[in-house]
């Protein structure tokens, strides 16, 4: 499974940097989401995948029995969703702003810095 | 002691602003006292130096990089530090009264005596990495006193030109005592030159030769590179009369006696500094025949001393050596006096044109009988000082082992040349008929008249009875340029030699050239102008437009504002190189086993991808912003699927937010149009895809390679036993790795301030319109 997901997230990257090269400031921000989709998949997957054994200890337990998902890369993961979702919602909220004052969503006719 | 010594010009430079509002106008007398008592402890050291013993002082700075504060003290430093600290007396002297009154001159002597201390530390520093940094210190420093009136635009460029060639070639340089390091294995002067490694036989050598030669070719005005100091005359005189004739100049000069002992006998080496010399010291001598400002004729005379000295060295002769050490003492005393006087004649007749002088003799009867003197050494006339010197390297040139004709043509040219301009120097201002000048002339007071007096008083005493230095210092310092012990025997007369013969023909040539002098000037100028044209000069000119044309060209190809190509630059760069390092070092490995996957996985990955192709592709933003959720969504379910329970729940919780945050933000924005032309959605598109492919063969790779173990097992197995939580994620979050965490809520923190001042600030500009 690792293998297939090796593809997808190559896919993944691809489409992120197309959508980033658009002129279009929507399809910028587009691009910025299935990057960080695309970092978080690839994190999670190069640790390795392993099905049914959540890093949980049992109730009445004191340790783990047996192996478990690798604990680490999820809560790095877990850092950088909610990483990515405040600087998504900063950006938006920006770009969003850029657009009022400078009235295009036209990266190219963004170049000036007076506005 | 030594070290205090050193370093005592920058402790004393701290004070100077303070010392400047007690002493007011004697600030120059006051702070003399201090290189008068350099002067003083460094002649301490000469029945020392001169019983054939060198010092050395060791001082630990940074010992783990191989930097030490050591200094050496053998004959030829201590020649330099007695010239550095004696002249530098007379100099602050001199400028306390020619700078009197001046807005900065507290300034002014802050940076003098920073220079004289970099100077200093420059002869006398045995580690060569301390013996850079002092290099590097008096490059700034003198570019800091040539534009000392700051006010002036012609005095700025030329202090930026004098800076971009010394320290442009102490960059060299420093390549050169790198490589020199390399080879030697040591980072001091004194060991080098005690080894007996054959330095030339290395294969770094050639480097390391032709990087030292620039750099000191650089400091000491050689050509090509000469054209710096004569625009450096627009510093005020007292600097030009240390740095750019007694001190600075000759630290080029300074590091190849001082690595001549290594170097001698490699072809390279001599036959550089031969015929470098040698171009320098015609080249000089022409253009100070052929100048008009009287700062610009001893400039020019300086570029003609520094490469008689470089010739010398290259000549490499005991009797060269002797010349080199006899003259370079002589011309740093009249040419400080030269200096000292043309300032004092600038002063009192406030021009600096000898054209525009005439007749000062009445006037300026002191100034006139010590001018007189300074140049009769100049011209290499007896009894001085510098006749000594000029015969000896006429005799050294007659026996030198290789281009004897050329080099001996070429030092008879320049004294002839040499001699018709000792005579514009003092016949022109003082003789002939009296000439109105914009102020009205006397002599010039007493501080300015004592340095000159007592320099050229020197002068005489060494012309006249020259066995005296000799046997104090100049034996002790020839010793350590040639390398073995040599005794000089200096004397006055000769007797009838071929050395006199000489220097009577030129006495005479030059005598003739300078009565002619007053008809061939036009002619010479006109030549200079179309030269300057084609000269070193206008190629430096060239190089900076150059220089600036490249940084507009690449400012237009690569910050031109477009984030599209900022963008694929980057892409480009990140990727190719990490592609290259990837194929090197693991090789091209695809790999399509799918075995070990269950069909729904493959649903769900075939969701992810169909979600993104139509994000990517679709022109309803509606739709992209949809199948972006949809995208998310698959990734959660990914995470749920393979044991990431609480990613799975904050990915949906946070995909849920992002789609209800586009809807409402982006539908403001105009809907999706083709920007882009087919062409650069092509070029787009390959870029994106060699990305993503060089992503998968990385992910790949790291999944084919386990270079440690993870480092997990410790969180495993302490999350019960230390942090007392069972959901062992949740644990390292908030137990193990808190801090992180506290920095991710900052994070999230600052993200909302952003946000909500940006929402508010429109909602207030709302409210305005």
């Amino acid at each position: 499974m690792e293998t297939m997901m090796a593809y997808v997230i190559g896919l993944l990257f691809t489409a992120s940097i197309y959508m980033m090269l658009r002129r279009s400031i929507v399809k910028l921000v587009i691009g910025l989401i299935i990057l960080s989709n695309a970092a978080n998949l690839l994190i999670f997957v190069v640790a390795g995948l392993t099905r049914g054994a959540p890093p949980l200890i049992l109730e009445g337990a004191s340790e783990i029995a047996g192996t478990v998902a690798d604990p680490l890369p999820q809560a790095l993961i877990l850092t950088a969703i909610v990483i990515a979702f405040s600087v998504l919602a900063f950006a938006v909220v920006l770009i969003r702003r850029a657009y009022e004052v400078v009235g295009t969503d036209d990266l190219d006719k963004m170049k000036d810095t007076d506005t | 002691m030594m070290l205090l010594a050193v370093l005592s010009g920058f402790l004393l430079a701290l004070a100077v602003p303070a010392l400047h509002r007690v002493a007011g106008r004697h600030i120059g007398w006051v702070l003399a006292l201090l290189p008068a008592l350099l002067t003083a402890y460094f002649a301490s050291l000469i029945p020392t130096i001169s019983g054939g013993e060198n010092l050395l002082i060791q001082n630990q700075w940074m010992p783990g990089l191989g930097v030490s504060l050591d200094f050496m003290v053998d004959g030829l430093s201590l020649v330099f530090a007695l010239l550095i600290s004696g002249i530098g007396t007379f100099i602050l002297i001199y400028a306390g009264s020619y700078l009197k009154g001046h807005k900065d001159l507290a300034r002014f002597y802050v940076i003098m005596l920073s220079f004289m201390a970099s100077m200093l530390g420059l002869v006398l520093s045995d580690n060569l990495i301390t013996f850079f940094v002092f290099w590097e210190l008096t490059s700034i420093t003198s570019y800091m006193l040539i534009g000392f009136n700051h006010e002036d635009a012609e005095a700025r460029k030329c202090a930026l030109q004098g800076l971009f060639v010394t320290a442009g070639g102490g960059l060299v340089l420093m390549a050169g005592l790198i490589l020199l390091i390399f080879i030697t294995g040591s980072y001091s002067f004194s060991e080098i030159l005690a080894s007996d490694l054959a330095i030339h036989e290395h294969g770094y050598y050639t480097a390391a030769a032709v990087c030292v030669l620039i750099g000191a070719f650089t400091k000491s005005a050689q050509v090509p590179f000469h054209f710096w100091l004569p625009n450096a005359m627009a510093a005020p005189t007292p600097v030009s009369a240390y740095l750019h004739s007694a001190t600075m100049v000759k630290a080029g000069v300074y590091l190849l006696a001082r690595l001549n002992s290594s170097m001698d006998g490699d072809a390279l080496w001599s036959y550089s500094l031969m015929f470098f010399g040698a171009a320098t010291m015609l080249t000089g001598a022409y253009l100070a025949f052929s100048s008009t400002g009287i700062k610009k004729v001893l400039a020019y005379s300086t570029v003609m001393a520094l490469g008689t000295l470089t010739m010398l060295i290259g000549v490499g002769t005991e009797k060269a050596i002797i010349a080199f050490v006899c003259v370079l003492v002589a011309h740093s005393l009249y040419k400080g006096a030269l200096f000292m006087l043309a300032g004092a004649l600038d002063h009192e007749t406030g021009t600096k044109d000898i054209t525009k002088m005439g007749g000062l003799w009445h006037s300026m009867p002191r100034t006139a009988i010590i001018t007189g003197l300074a140049a009769l050494s100049l011209a290499g006339l007896p009894p001085l000082f510098g006749f000594v010197a000029k015969e000896l390297m006429f005799e050294s040139v007659l026996n030198s082992p290789s281009w004897s004709w050329g080099l001996l043509a070429a030092a008879v040219a320049s004294s002839i040349l040499v001699v018709a301009v000792a005579g514009l120097v003092f016949l022109k201002p003082f003789f002939g008929p009296a000439r109105t000048t914009p102020k009205q002339p006397h002599d010039a007071p007493f501080a300015m008249l004592i340095g000159p007096a007592v320099l050229t008083l020197l002068a005489l005493i060494f012309g006249v009875a020259p066995f005296l230095p000799a046997t104090f210092v100049l034996d002790a310092a020839v010793s350590s340029v040639y390398g073995s012990g040599v005794q000089t025997a200096l004397a006055l007369w000769h007797g009838v030699n071929i050395p006199l013969i000489l220097s009577g023909v030129s006495l005479l040539a030059g005598s003739l050239l300078f009565i002619a002098w007053q008809g061939l000037h036009p002619t010479l100028h006109a030549v200079n102008t179309a030269g300057s044209r084609v000269g070193p000069e206008a190629g430096y000119f060239r190089f900076m437009l150059g220089i600036t044309q490249i940084a507009s060209w690449q400012t237009r190809v690569l910050q031109n504002g477009v984030l599209g190509v900022y963008l694929l630059i980057l892409v480009l760069v990140t990727f190719g190189l990490t592609g290259y390092t990837l194929l090197t070092r693991h090789g091209f490995q695809l790999d399509f086993d799918f075995s070990n996957g269950y069909f729904y996985e493959f649903g769900i990955a075939l969701l992810i991808v169909a979600a993104t192709v139509f994000a990517s592709v679709t022109r309803s933003r509606l739709g992209s912003v949809a199948s972006v959720g949809v995208l998310g969504f698959g990734v959660a379910l990914i995470f749920i699927h393979f044991s990431a329970p609480d990613l799975g729940i904050t990915q949906l919780l946070v995909e849920t937010l992002t789609v209800i945050l586009l809807v409402l933000v982006l539908f403001k924005l105009p809907p999706f149009v083709n920007l882009s032309s087919p062409w650069e959605r092509y070029r787009d598109l390959t870029v994106a895809v060699f990305a993503g492919a060089i992503m998968t063969l990385i992910m790949l790779a790291a999944l084919d390679i386990q270079y440690f173990d993870s480092i997990s097992s410790y969180y495993i197995e302490n999350s019960y036993g230390l942090a007392f939580g069972k959901n062992i994620v949740n644990v390292i979050l908030v137990d193990f790795r808190q801090l992180d965490t506290l920095g991710e809520i900052f994070v999230l923190g600052l993200a909302a301030m952003g946000v909500y001042s940006m929402v508010k600030l429109r909602a207030e500009d709302q409210h305005k319109s």
